[in-house]
C-alpha cells in the first residue's frame, strides 16, 4: 500500500493548532513510514498538489486569498479536516464580525496609528466582511474542535483516518 | 403516595409532586439541563431537558412537567439528540461564546454540554450580535456575549438573596440581562455584592473581576443548603 498523502494549511489562526500537530513528538516518526506530508507550512512544496488523500486546515475564512485557498484545496482533497476552533466556529478571528469592516481597520490604521495612517492594499490580501468557519464555505469531513486540539486528539484523528475511518472525535475534545 | 412510571426501559417509581427531571436524576438517567438549578424555582427557559412523552403531542419540558402514574417516557431518542444539538447550536450562534479567550474555558456548563451531546460544529450561520460588557461593580462583571438567558441569576438574587437585582429585558435575539432598572451594575441600589449571582452563572458571563482565562470556578453547592435553612425558617 502507498503512503497516503496529507497536506496542512495555516488560513487565519494563530498557528496553535500546527504547534500542537508537532507536539505528537516521537509519534511523528511512526507516522513518516506511512504518511507523506506534500503540502503544508512545515515543507517547502508551495504548489497545492493535484489530489491529496487528507487535508488539515488551522484558520478560518478571512480575507479573499483564504477564500481561494480553501475553494482550490477542496477540489483536490479527498477528506477535509477542520482542525481547531478557528477553522471550527471562527474563533477569535471572528470577534471582529460585531464591528463593520470599515470600523475595525479604521481603528487599526487611523485611531490608532500615529504614522503613515493607511489601509495596507499593496500584496496582502484584502479582507472579508465577514470571517466564517471553514464549513460555510466549502464541506467538510471531519471536526476537531479545541483551541488547539491536544497532540493525543491530533494523533488519534490521524489514527484513525490512516486506518481508513472516518474519526469521530466526540467527548475527546471541546470548544476552548 | 407512589406514582410509578416508565423512563425508556426502566421502571421506576416517584413522589406525587416530582418533576420527570427529579426523577430520572434520582435514578442515575442523565437528561441534558441549562437553566435548571437544584435549589431554585424551574422555568423551563432553556428546553434543552425535552422528553418524549407517550400520548403527548409535543415534547415535554422535564423540569417543568410533573410525573403521572403509568406515564412512559422517552429520554434518548434520535430525534430528542437532534433537537438538543439544534438548541446547543442556537446558543452559540446567537451569543460570542468564543471558548478560547473565556473567563470560564473548561469548566462552563454550555461548553461541557456541547462536548458531552456531540455538537461539534454549528450547522447554523453565527449572528456575531454586538453586545456589551458591564464592569461597573467593584468586584463583579458581566459580559453578555456570554449569556444564554437561563436567569438562574436572576432567580438566585430573587428567591435566595431577596435582593431581586437582575431582571430580564427585551424580546427575542434582543433580550438581556439588566440590573435595577437597566442602570450599570455598579450604581445598583439593591445589590449587596453577595455574588451569589456569579456562582450560578453555568457559564463565563457573570465571573468575579480578578479572574482571567479559564481561571473562573463556580460553586453553587450551597443552595440546597441555604434552601433548607429558609424552609425550616419559614415553617417553624
Ligand atoms: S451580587 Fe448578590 S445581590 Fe448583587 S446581583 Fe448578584 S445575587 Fe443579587
Ligand atoms: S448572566 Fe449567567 S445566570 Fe444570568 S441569565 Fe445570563 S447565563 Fe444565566
Ligand atoms: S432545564 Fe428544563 S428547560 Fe432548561
Amino acid at each position: 500500500m502507498g503512503k497516503v498523502s496529507i497536506a496542512t494549511v495555516w488560513l487565519d489562526g494563530c498557528s496553535g493548532c500546527h504547534m500542537s500537530f508537532l507536539d505528537i513528538d516521537e509519534a511523528l516518526l511512526d507516522l513518516a513510514d506511512r504518511i507523506s506530508l506534500v503540502y503544508s507550512p512545515l515543507v517547502d512544496n508551495k504548489v497545492f498538489p493535484d489530489s491529496v488523500d487528507v487535508t488539515l486546515v488551522e484558520g478560518a475564512v478571512s480575507n479573499e486569498d483564504d477564500l481561494k485557498k480553501i475553494k482550490h484545496i477542496r477540489e483536490h482533497t479527498r477528506l477535509l479536516v477542520s482542525l481547531g476552533d478557528c477553522a471550527v466556529t471562527g474563533n477569535v478571528p471572528s470577534m471582529r464580525n460585531s464591528f463593520k469592516l470599515k470600523d475595525v481597520l479604521d481603528r487599526a490604521y487611523f485611531e490608532n496609528a500615529q504614522v503613515n495612517q493607511r489601509v495596507p492594499d499593496v500584496s496582502i490580501p484584502p479582507l472579508l466582511p465577514r470571517v466564517r468557519p471553514v464549513h460555510q464555505i466549502v464541506p467538510v469531513d471531519v471536526f476537531v474542535p479545541g483551541c488547539p486540539p491536544s497532540a493525543a486528539t491530533i494523533l488519534q484523528v490521524l489514527g484513525e483516518l490512516l486506518e481508513g475511518r472516518l474519526p469521530q472525535v466526540g467527548e475527546q475534545s471541546h470548544f476552548g | 403516595m407512589v406514582k410509578t412510571l416508565r423512563i425508556d426501559d426502566q421502571d421506576v417509581s416517584a413522589g406525587t409532586d416530582d418533576t420527570i427531571l427529579q426523577v430520572a436524576q434520582d435514578n442515575a438517567i442523565f437528561i441534558p439541563t441549562l437553566c435548571n438549578l437544584e435549589g431554585l424555582k424551574p422555568v423551563g427557559a432553556c428546553r434543552l431537558c425535552l422528553v418524549e412523552v407517550e400520548g403527548y403531542r409535543g415534547l415535554a419540558p422535564a423540569c417543568v412537567t410533573r410525573v403521572e402514574e403509568g406515564m412512559q417516557i422517552y429520554t434518548q431518542s434520535e430525534r430528542l439528540q437532534t433537537y438538543r444539538r439544534m438548541i446547543l447550536e442556537m446558543l452559540f450562534v446567537e451569543g460570542n461564546h468564543v471558548c478560547a479567550v473565556c473567563v470560564s474555558n473548561g469548566t462552563c456548563e454550555l461548553q461541557a454540554l456541547a462536548q458531552r451531546l456531540g455538537m461539534d460544529h454549528s450547522h447554523l450561520e453565527y449572528r456575531n450580535p454586538a453586545k456589551s460588557v458591564d464592569v461597573s461593580h467593584y468586584r463583579f462583571g458581566v459580559d453578555h456575549n456570554r449569556c444564554i438567558l437561563c436567569a438562574r441569576c436572576v432567580r438566585v438574587c430573587d428567591e435566595i438573596e431577596g435582593a431581586h437585582t437582575w431582571d430580564l429585558l427585551g424580546r427575542g435575539i434582543q433580550s438581556q440581562v439588566i440590573t435595577d432598572l437597566n442602570r450599570p451594575w455598579g450604581e445598583s441600589k439593591t445589590c449587596t455584592s453577595c455574588g451569589k449571582c456569579v456562582q450560578v452563572c453555568p457559564t463565563g458571563a457573570l465571573f468575579k473581576k480578578s479572574k482571567a482565562v479559564a481561571e473562573m470556578e463556580k460553586e453553587h453547592e450551597f443552595l440546597p443548603y441555604l434552601n433548607t435553612i429558609r424552609e425550616v425558617r419559614s415553617n417553624g
